[in-house]
């Protein structure tokens, strides 16, 4: 038992979790289409989806961000896996993993501030990579938290645009 | 030897051993009629695309072999996807083979294009976009085997025009294995949650077996009737499971659910272990989830593991193929006697027997299906549309062998008995094959009856006319004070002079004593007869527990003499 929001408590199962997905697919046309559509079609609600190149060209690899239940995220998992394409499919979350998200911020350069951008671009560990006459846009990658934070903070000079990947992810280690 | 693509997949079907092709023409597929004309695979010219889908889909689930149907681009394509939507829900093996446009002018919004690819893409188990000619082998291997194999269902081969009129001079690939790294169908139980499940049975002290299309879909009726008598288990199935486990059996608790009977849905409150046997846990079947078998560990055995849990948490998950899991699980069933529980059930089902009032002039439905199951020794395949035609037809006609109920289950689509049933016909040409209809339903596709005559097929339709969409009639009557908005079907045709004016027979009954002649009659002949009975316009299903309701909500009217 975990203590809920209102204080009393909610069986852990029913928590609403966030999870990493990962799955390994078949590097064919209209596989996103069809994993898109089991998504909206089954009512699972995904943050974000991001798929690209593995180190087979006949791979994809594909990580999607939902929250769920323990039921929810099971039938996630298990529809994922009856796609036709989709070869495996591995819930990140209860293993030891590392995730990154990549992101572009065009923010605005008020008058005078450029110095104090820059320093916390640098603490963040970010990149400068176009310098405008009003604006700079930034590159970070992290995690969401850590983008979370930067973007907190940019929102004070003005965000012009911005955008972003969506998490890929990986297991630690050997298996 | 050069072959055009159109050739290469024919030649590929042949290979798959199709007899049957159901079908209509278009320019997209003209290569392909073109080679269907000499070829051994006989063409069923239907006159609705929809009735080719389902026709193909009624063969399959008669023959256990995989149904197959073709449709030109655009139109042609739509008008299959109510049929392959009715197949995915029900896990029937068909493949739906399309035509297309050209290559260069997909995505141009040429003449009859549709991306059938896209539309089918939530209905279908997988599909095909074939891009060229040289991956059509491959294509029609991998599509009948993921058709046929593990959970089974329809895949849909769209091909473009101009693939089947290319020329390729091989060589054409001799082996038909299929490479599919991410499709492996598990067919083995883990014996180590089969023991699990064999002690949860051997101590049980009020067990029911809950079997549904699976049991059909993988033949193990004979294992399931071993089972059952072995361990002494009660049997109640769902519509797709009827025939799975013989009704005349005392053991069989017949169909549960929304119009199952009331021991059966009595013993599953009751129960205090519930044996799934390919079952999804539709909602048909559980009413109020939370109420549904709420004293029971459940048993799960199921060849798609996404179905387990997905509406009820299973407390004993078995993921294989119920043939082989139940075979490895009889020698570990003991005989236990649960005497008590059996005189229990013994007591339900008197006190809750099927009945209806036999009196006044008119037929009662329920009688005329009594009486074609008298007649045909519940050895006829029957198919049914949807409605109360087909809730009727599962509680009164006797169900004793798999493959003799045809029955759009999941998707419950109008129309799809009559076609289906010539689809069955043609897959078991010595059986007696009868579409139980209702009004509405039968004019849906009625169009087909030409098929039925040209083909010379001894179909039978027996309509139940009450001159209403009745299961929706029903639910105005009993929720919405019989306000009946767009349910009355005030001008129905003559459908003895429809029958007539396509060449069929058309007979009619009117009054009870005429049911079982005139069956008797109509059965006799090797022809496609349509029987119109004329039953009373409100004649209701009982017992009816209304969705997301338990058994105590029953409603009960009319269904046993003066019980509340
Ligand atoms: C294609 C389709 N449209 C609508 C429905 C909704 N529906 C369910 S039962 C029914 C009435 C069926 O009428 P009929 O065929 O006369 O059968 P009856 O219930 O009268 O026996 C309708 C309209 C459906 N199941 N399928
Ligand atoms: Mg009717």
């Amino acid at each position: 038992m975990v203590q809920g929001k209102y204080n009393f408590p909610v069986p852990c199962n029913l928590l609403i979790m966030r999870h990493v997905i990962t799955a390994l697919v078949e590097n064919k046309v209209g596989v996103l289409a069809r994993i898109a559509g089991l998504f909206s079609s089954r009512g699972f609600n995904i943050d974000s989806l991001s798929v690209g190149e593995t180190e087979s060209p006949e791979l994809s690899r594909l990580t999607v961000v939902v929250r769920g239940d323990d039921s929810t995220i099971e039938q996630v998992r298990k529809q994922l896996g009856k796609v036709i394409d989709v070869i495996k499919v591995i819930d990140l979350t209860d293993t030891p993993y590392v995730e990154r998200d990549l992101m572009l911020v065009k923010v605005n350069v008020p008058p005078g501030r450029r110095g104090e951008i820059l320093e916390m671009v640098d603490i963040f560990r970010g990149k400068i990579i176009d310098v405008g006459q009003k604006d700079m846009i930034i590159e970070l990658s992290g995690t969401e938290d850590k983008l979370e934070a930067m973007i907190k903070l940019l929102h004070t000079y003005g965000i012009k645009e911005m955008a972003r990947t969506g998490q890929i992810a990986m297991a630690r280690g050997t298996k | 030897m050069a072959k055009t693509g159109a050739q290469v997949l024919v030649d590929m079907l042949v290979n798959k051993g199709v007899e049957y092709a159901f079908g209509i023409p278009g320019g997209a597929v003209l290569p392909l009629f073109d080679v269907l004309y000499d070829s051994p695979i006989k063409l069923i010219l239907t006159r609705h695309e929809q009735g080719a889908g389902h026709a193909a889909d009624g063969y399959a689930r008669a023959t256990g072999k995989v149904g197959v149907c073709l449709a030109t681009s655009g139109p042609g394509a739509t008008n299959l996807t109510t049929a392959i939507a009715t197949a995915f829900m029900d896990s029937i093996p068909m493949v739906a083979i399309t035509g297309q446009v050209r290559r260069k002018f997909i995505g141009s919004d040429a003449f009859q294009e549709a991306d059938i690819t896209g539309i089918t893409r939530p209905i279908t188990k997988h599909n095909y976009l074939v891009k060229d000619i040289r991956d059509i082998p491959r294509v029609v291997n991998e599509a009948f085997y993921i058709a046929s194999t593990g959970r089974c269902g329809p895949v849909v081969i769209d091909l473009p025009v101009d693939i089947t009129t290319e020329s390729w001079d091989g060589p054409y690939p001799e082996d038909n294995e299929v490479h599919l790294p991410g499709y492996k169908p598990r067919y083995q139980g883990n014996p180590r949650q089969i023991r699990i499940a064999a002690e949860a049975i051997n101590n049980a002290k009020k067990p029911v077996v809950y079997a549904g299309g699976g049991i059909i879909h993988s033949g193990c009726h004979r294992e399931l009737l071993e089972l059952a008598e072995k361990g002494n288990l009660p049997v109640t199935t769902t519509l797709m499971g009827l025939g799975g486990f013989p009704e005349d059996h005392e053991l069989s608790l017949r169909m549960l659910g929304m119009h199952g009977t009331l021991y059966a849905n009595h013993a599953v409150t009751e129960c205090d272990l519930l044996i799934a046997i390919g079952a999804r846990f539709d909602d048909r079947i559980t009413g109020k989830l939370d109420e549904f078998a709420p004293h029971a560990k459940i048993i799960h055995i199921d060849i798609d593991p996404a179905s387990i849990s997905k509406t009820i948490k299973v407390d004993i998950p078995v993921v294989g193929d119920a043939k082989n899991i139940l075979t490895e699980l009889l020698p570990l069933i003991q005989q236990v006697e649960r005497k008590e529980w059996h005189e229990q059930i013994k007591e339900w089902k008197k006190k809750y027997r099927l009945s209806y009032d036999n009196n006044g002039v008119l037929p009662k439905p329920q009688y005329i299906i009594e009486q074609i199951s008298e007649i045909t020794r519940g050895k006829a395949v029957i198919a049914t549309e949807v409605g109360q035609n087909q809730m009727w037809t599962a509680q009164y006609y006797t169900f004793t062998s798999p493959r003799t109920l045809i029955s759009s289950g999941g998707l419950g689509t109008m129309g799809f008995g009559f076609p289906a049933a010539i689809g069955a016909q043609l897959g078991c040409p010595d059986k007696t094959v009868i579409d139980i209809a209702g009004d509405g339903s039968f004019q849906m596709n009625i169009q087909e009856l030409a098929t039925v005559v040209h083909y010379k097929l001894p179909v039978k339709v027996v309509i139940m006319n009450n001159g209403y969409l009745g299961m929706v009639r029903q639910w105005q009557e009993l929720f919405y004070k019989k306000r009946y908005s767009g349910t009355h079907l005030e001008d129905n045709p003559d459908f003895v002079k429809v029958a007539e004016a396509y060449g069929a027979k058309g007979f009619r009954i009117e009054r009870k004593e005429e049911v079982r002649p005139t069956l008797e009659k109509a059965l006799a002949i090797r022809e496609p007869v349509v029987i119109d009975c004329k039953i009373g316009q409100e004649e209701n299903v009982y017992p009816f527990i209304p969705a997301g309701k338990t058994v105590r909500d029953a409603i009960i009217e009319g269904t046993f003499g003066g019980m509340a």
